[in-house]
């Protein structure tokens, strides 16, 4: 009986876990496919020819090249840019004691059931009064700071004890350099977990992107692909080959550093109780 | 003094984040507001003089439109079915994975996280394929068990189960780590209690389990609610919001009338309406834990 069960239970994990991954291995033979060979019943996983012309036409037709290097500049800059800007305000949280530290604080995690998209008209005004539409600083501007990030930080850094930093202080360190030298690197198992989560976040970002970037040499992967996917109902095999350079690069970073990813989940959806 | 200069220090650290919320959030979300009492076009876009007040009239307007109850009642389709499934499925594969006979747990859990990290315009392209009424992997899966071909996205029944199951397929990983996260936190002592006083695997599930993960179960929920109300790139990718507008969500239709005709007056009260469901929606379910954990 026991042992029935123990069968049953890994029968239903593996076909779970293979119903998962079949979308994906789908898409990356399909891209291998010379043209119309995904188009066939029943449907095949392997190729019977192995071509990559095209992902070389993604590259030298469609401009793909451009759109990788907009996606990976936007999200490196905004990774860079609010991982100071939310560690420096997720430590003043934690460790600095004055008066609306509180109320400051329960402000922004309120803020947090205001769904972005009511921000994103007045946004668009604004930016386009300041003429950045089109431009990479309208899709850094809004990642600059998040209230999630915040938090992760300030979490983090209640633990390190004060008495470090007094004994940082009483040896004539400014405050900026206690920051910069002794906080930073105790957070670091934070500060890489928020610069996945952010990464991550930036490359699949759509809706804003979108409505920011109106030049096709500015677009960034998501967009291209939404964009060339409505042009190209029809090329199976190319918008497979797009999709995979679209998700390869998270799925590989989220490979490589998944217990980090996992363990900001995890302390994001447990804390946040 | 001390406590003076404490504040300068902590404002330095603090300003940067807050001005950036500040400016690039909280001013928005006011300025939606207003927005939304206006009759803001595209002849207002190029001098912001030409909209005029016209106080709840973009809100009347909206009460009359078909298009937005056609769009409110798909989102709490997608919703209410979509939400609910997912949030089920990432219940059941938790407690898979956390029973003590199954080995190789890493691997089945980054299984099932992969769809989670995808970039979802990306796999709504693939899925597209997937859905495809001849090629497609579902109706072929589907014609071992006898069911004829289904024109998944093409029929105005079938388009939202198809992008709710897609949905499901892309969310239940997230969902599922943090129920993992709140399983580890049951102290194992009430699981041995249980057992010494005899109590079966069911009676300790709804009698330990189920409490004990409601804190978790109400958080999850409610990002669950925040996340699914949004739905848009899968219409916007897959569908366009058809066929017969069966797809069309209100984050898409407020996409649609601002950014591609420029009612940004009737596109912001849109927006605002979005805001309210989930502030009235999370309002209650925090206040219904609330009442259940204090009975």
């Amino acid at each position: 009986m026991k042992k029935l069960w123990t069968i049953l239970l890994y029968a239903i994990l593996v076909i779970l876990a293979a119903i998962t991954l079949t979308p994906l291995v789908w898409m990356v033979s399909a891209s291998l496919m010379p043209t119309g060979g995904a188009n066939t019943f029943p449907p095949t996983f392997i190729p019977k020819e192995v071509t990559f012309e095209h992902y070389l036409s993604l590259f030298t037709r469609l401009n793909l090249a451009r759109y990788l290097f907009n996606s990976a500049f936007l999200a490196v800059a905004v990774t860079l840019i609010s991982l100071v800007v939310n560690s420096m305000a997720g430590y003043a949280f934690a460790k600095f004691r004055f008066s609306g530290r509180n109320s400051i604080f329960k402000l922004l995690l309120s803020s947090m059931v205001i769904p972005a998209q009511v921000t994103m008209l007045p946004l668009f005004l604004m930016l386009n009064k300041m003429g950045v539409i089109n431009s990479y600083v309208g899709v850094i501007i809004p990642g600059m700071a998040s209230v999630y990030g915040i938090f992760l930080v300030r979490q983090f850094a209640q633990s390190i004890p004060d008495s470090l930093i007094e004994a940082a202080r009483i040896d004539g360190a400014t405050d900026f350099r206690i920051y910069w030298t002794l906080i930073l690197p105790l957070c670091k198992p934070v500060l890489i977990t928020l610069a996945i989560i952010t990464f991550m976040g930036t490359w699949n970002d759509f809706l804003w992107p979108l409505i920011v970037m109106t030049d096709d040499s500015m677009y960034t992967l998501p967009v291209a692909i939404a964009n060339l996917s409505l042009e190209h109902v029809q090329d199976v095999e190319l918008m497979m080959a797009g999709s995979v350079i679209t998700i390869a690069p998270v799925l590989i970073l989220f490979a490589a550093v998944q217990k980090y990813y996992i363990s900001g989940i995890m302390a994001g959806g447990v804390k946040g109780e | 003094m001390k406590s003076n200069s404490t504040a300068r220090i902590a404002f330095f650290f603090l300003a940067p984040a807050l001005i950036a919320i500040g400016v690039f959030f909280f001013i928005p979300v006011v300025a939606a507001f207003v927005l939304s009492f206006t009759d803001f076009d595209i002849y207002s876009l190029g001098n912001w003089k030409y909209a005029r007040l016209v106080g709840i009239k973009n809100y009347i307007d909206l009460v009359n439109d078909p298009l937005f109850w056609k769009a409110l009642k798909n989102t709490l389709y997608f919703l209410f079915v979509g939400g609910p499934l997912s949030i089920a499925m990432s219940l059941a594969t938790a407690l898979l994975l956390q029973s003590k006979v199954v080995r190789f747990k890493g691997i089945f859990r980054t299984a099932y996280f992969a769809p989670v990290v995808t970039t979802l315009v990306a796999v709504a392209v693939v899925w597209r394929f997937v859905y495809h009424p001849r090629f497609g992997l579902l109706n072929y899966a589907l014609s071992f068990a006898g069911i004829d071909p289904i024109d998944w996205l093409g029929d105005p029944h079938w388009a939202m189960p198809a992008i709710i199951l897609l949905a499901v397929w892309k969310n239940f990983g997230y969902n599922m780590i943090i129920f993992i996260a709140g399983l580890q936190n049951i102290p194992q002592e009430l699981y041995e209690a249980a057992d010494i006083d005899g109590a079966g695997k069911w009676q300790q599930f709804t009698a330990i389990t189920i409490p004990m993960l409601a804190p978790t179960t109400l958080f999850i929920t409610i990002i669950t609610m925040i996340g699914y109300i949004q739905l848009f790139a899968e219409p916007y990718v897959m569908t366009q919001g058809g066929p017969q507008d069966a797809t069309l969500s209100i984050v898409l239709m407020m996409y649609e009338q601002g950014f591609r005709w420029w009612n940004m007056g009737y596109s912001a009260a849109v927006a605002f309406i979005l805001f309210a469901i989930i502030l009235v929606a999370s309002l209650i379910q925090t206040w219904l834990s609330r009442r259940s954990r204090a009975s």
